[in-house]
């Protein structure tokens, strides 16, 4: 039987998955009989969205990139109808053919490796895909301390940032004393730029539940919460569908597949706070208070949630769990480097060709990542630099490309692992305007407990908004290196510690476009809008479109002669240089 | 926020009653569009939290209003991969479009924008989200197209 299905995740909705989905219903309810039509999550391609898989009868796999309404018509005529597949709109199939296959070459899929496949709102298709027998196997066992040390042999480390070991904090939460103890997801994935577990949840949430149950299992846990972020309402649904359907199945609820083991879950919606993806943020706000962090120790697994021992990982970290408990420890542990096992989920997004989600093994290059694996920059543009790890970690310059992903890697750059947002800068980005824009985000979201964090962050906005406003000032540089280290030292929390990554990384590797924005009055990347003076070269051809286009009447000449800026009237908005057609504004 | 957007209550689980006033604040928030005073005091009365911790709660996140919201609730992402593909050139656009600014409504009740921190659907950047529906690869062009297809279906 052929089946056609299209890839439902948000990034495909917002590319027009839905009307392509629609498109292939009308036609295909016409045409041949046998055709089944299905969904599935994120396939990771974003940027070929919409994307239609044509499985034919014979097991052939088929993907299509870029389909509208109207290419999915002719697909559904040609190759659903007539049996001929459209080469010149596949991006990849089983054969071996398709324009970017390459994207799917280096990749080692574990976490991510039902997304796409499956139906993620039909428990059926993850059981076919081998899903829940992992939790069957641990629960046959019995045997929970044996189960903790095989994931501490399989090397697998917190996917959400810090990157501590997984099975060490079952450890120490199985050992805490207490009548009840808790398992929590950390769903409030609010790095920006980072959308892996969103993905996840959207494309595979019965591993997630399976994860949490087996951790759950292991800890001796009986309650557990989803903490996922209210700005994912398809994750959200998704989420409450897998839920009811695992415990109707008996997968979830009371007397797990019939043993003594109960395990209930409840989902809880963020409320827009970044600092509640901090561990102790994000209990005080299951507990409906402020989220604001604590001082640790005690730490969670001693005492969290109402005061009992709590077990909290993310997303991408209990999706792996599955996987090393059938395949077992030492596959896992046989991936990566030394200190960091397995994979690695990462959000390519920002000046790349092939933006989307990508799994690759630890201890592949920032380079093969960027070049082999996403085809390299847009437009062809040079490659400047990558943003790892949100506002919390820092920019690695292209210089550093061959620096290898694992934990300890990237700490030395002064980046951080985070939680996988990669985010690729060209020449044109400003790394002054966009260690500002980290501050201007994690100024607005500090809760205010610490007073660096506070008020340190926010002397450092202001002094980068000067700079790249143009009013910087001999001793800026020496300000912000001096706030930033204090920020870090005498802050409680991640956020706090965090915060001045990104100014300095960014003043490590790019201190001359501060110099440059403070001394010369001039932004290299050409982005600061204030400090850019625009002129008109000798290749103008009078043909007044940037006269029409200045707001404020700066541009004056004859029709066919060449044309002349008033400095004191323009305001260096750029709309000239945007309509020229000649090339002949100089923006400097 | 669409309120009947599905949310099954039964998931809502609470050891006792600890934890409730989240999700409570969530539901008077997707039932009236905003947190109103009459609901905030009704909330205390029949939980017993103060109101002044209910206050101290609703205004230290983000996604609650004090005030009501328009008919399509407009959010322009301002995430990393957005910011670095445009972001700012479409919210000068949109404002310029609606008449608003961060935060506001239109005189018609039509649309309330909002710039937030990241919507999650980066490799689309730069994006926006109108209710529960994501657009990306948008341009200011693009944007325009969007705005009237939600003014034209006002119309109908």
């Amino acid at each position: 039987m052929t089946r056609v299905i299209v890839g439902l995740g948000t990034c495909g909705i917002a590319a027009g998955a839905e009307e392509t989905y629609r498109s292939l219903a009308e036609k295909l309810s016409s045409g041949p009989a046998g055709v089944s039509l299905g969904r599935t999550g994120c396939i990771g391609m974003c940027y070929q969205e919409p994307l239609v898989e044509v499985r034919d009868g014979d097991g052939g796999r088929y993907l299509y990139g870029k389909v509208t309404p109207e290419r999915a018509e002719r697909i559904a005529a040609e190759h659903v109808g007539g049996g001929k597949p459209i080469p010149d709109w596949l991006v990849w199939s089983d054969s071996g053919a398709g324009t970017e296959s390459d994207f799917l070459r280096k990749q080692t899929r574990i976490a991510l490796r039902n997304c796409g496949h499956i139906d993620p709102e039909a428990i059926d298709d993850y059981l076919a895909a081998g899903g829940y027998e992992a939790l069957r196997k641990v629960l046959e066992e019995s045997d929970p301390d044996g189960l903790i040390t095989r994931i501490v042999d399989s090397g697998l480390r917190g996917r959400g940032g810090a990157g501590f070991l997984t099975g060490l904090k079952w450890r120490f939460t199985r050992l805490a004393q207490g009548k009840r103890k808790f398992v929590i997801c950390n769903a409030d994935e609010g790095d920006p730029g980072a959308f892996m577990d969103r993905s996840v949840l959207e494309g595979d949430p019965h591993s997630v539940l399976e994860g949490m149950a087996i951790a759950a299992h292991a800890i001796g846990a009986d309650h557990g919460y989803i903490y996922v972020r209210a700005e994912y309402p398809l994750a959200i649904r998704r989420l409450n569908v897998a839920i009811g359907q695992a415990e109707e199945r008996g997968f979830l609820g009371d007397k797990i597949l019939g043993t003594g083991f109960s395990l209930h879950v409840k989902l809880k919606e963020g409320a827009g706070a970044f600092v509640c993806g901090e561990e102790t943020a994000l209990i005080a706000s299951v507990e409906g208070r402020r989220g604001m962090p604590r001082v640790r120790p005690p730490f969670p697994a001693v005492r969290g949630l109402w005061d009992s021992p709590t077990n909290i990982n993310n997303v991408e970290t209990f999706a792996n769990v599955p996987w090393i408990v059938l395949q077992g420890h030492a596959a896992f542990a046989a991936l990566g480097t030394a200190n960091s096992k397995g994979t690695k989920v990462f959000a390519m997004a920002g000046k790349i060709r092939r933006g989307g989600l990508v799994e690759v093994p630890m201890g592949i290059s920032i380079k093969d990542i960027v070049f082999e694996v996403c085809g390299g920059i847009k437009e062809g543009r040079k490659f400047k630099a990558v943003q790892m790890g949100g506002p919390s970690g820092g920019c690695i310059p292209a210089e550093l490309q061959d620096t290898v992903i694992d934990y300890e890697s990237i700490n030395r750059t002064g980046a951080i692992m985070g939680s996988g947002g990669l985010v690729v800068m060209d020449d044109t980005t400003c790394m002054v305007e966009v260690a500002r824009f980290f501050l201007d985000f994690t100024q607005r979201e500090s809760c205010g407990k610490c007073t660096f964090c506070r008020i340190g962050s926010k002397r450092m906005l202001e002094v980068l908004t000067r700079i790249t406003e143009g009013e910087g000032k001999e001793g800026d540089i020496e300000l912000l290196e001096d706030l930033a280290v204090r920020t870090k030292s005498t802050s409680l929390c991640g956020l706090g510690q965090t915060a001045p990554n990104p100014v300095l990384t960014t003043l490590k590797y790019f201190r001359s476009e501060y110099e440059a924005h403070i001394h010369n009055r001039k932004c290299p990347a050409h982005r600061c809008a204030k400090l850019l003076t625009y002129s008109i070269t000798d290749d103008c051809t009078g043909c007044t479109l940037c006269v029409k286009a200045c707001p404020t009447a700066a541009i004056t000449g004859e029709k066919l002669r060449k044309h002349s800026i008033d400095v004191a009237k323009c305001i260096a908005c750029g709309a000239c240089f945007k309509v020229c057609r000649a090339g002949a504004i100089l923006r400097d | 926020m669409d309120p009947t957007r599905p949310y099954d209550f039964k998931h809502l689980h609470y050891v006792g009653q600890e934890g409730r006033l989240i999700p409570l604040l969530q539901q008077a928030q997707a039932e009236d569009g905003y947190l109103t005073r009459e609901r905030l005091l009704r909330i205390g009365d029949e939980t017993g939290i103060p109101l002044t911790q209910i206050y101290g709660v609703a205004t230290f996140y983000a996604q609650f209003r004090f005030k009501p919201v328009g008919k399509n609730l407009l959010r322009v992402c301002h995430g990393t991969a957005c910011h670095v593909s445009g972001a700012k050139e479409l919210t000068e656009e949109i404002e310029g479009q609606l008449g608003v600014a961060n935060g506001e409504t239109t005189q018609d009740g039509l649309f309330t924008m909002e710039t937030v921190s990241c919507l999650g659907c980066c490799s689309l950047a730069p994006v926006i989200m109108i209710n529960e529906t994501t657009h990306g690869n948008l341009t200011p062009a693009g944007v325009k197209k969007v705005l009237r297809k939600y003014r034209d279906g006002e119309k109908k």
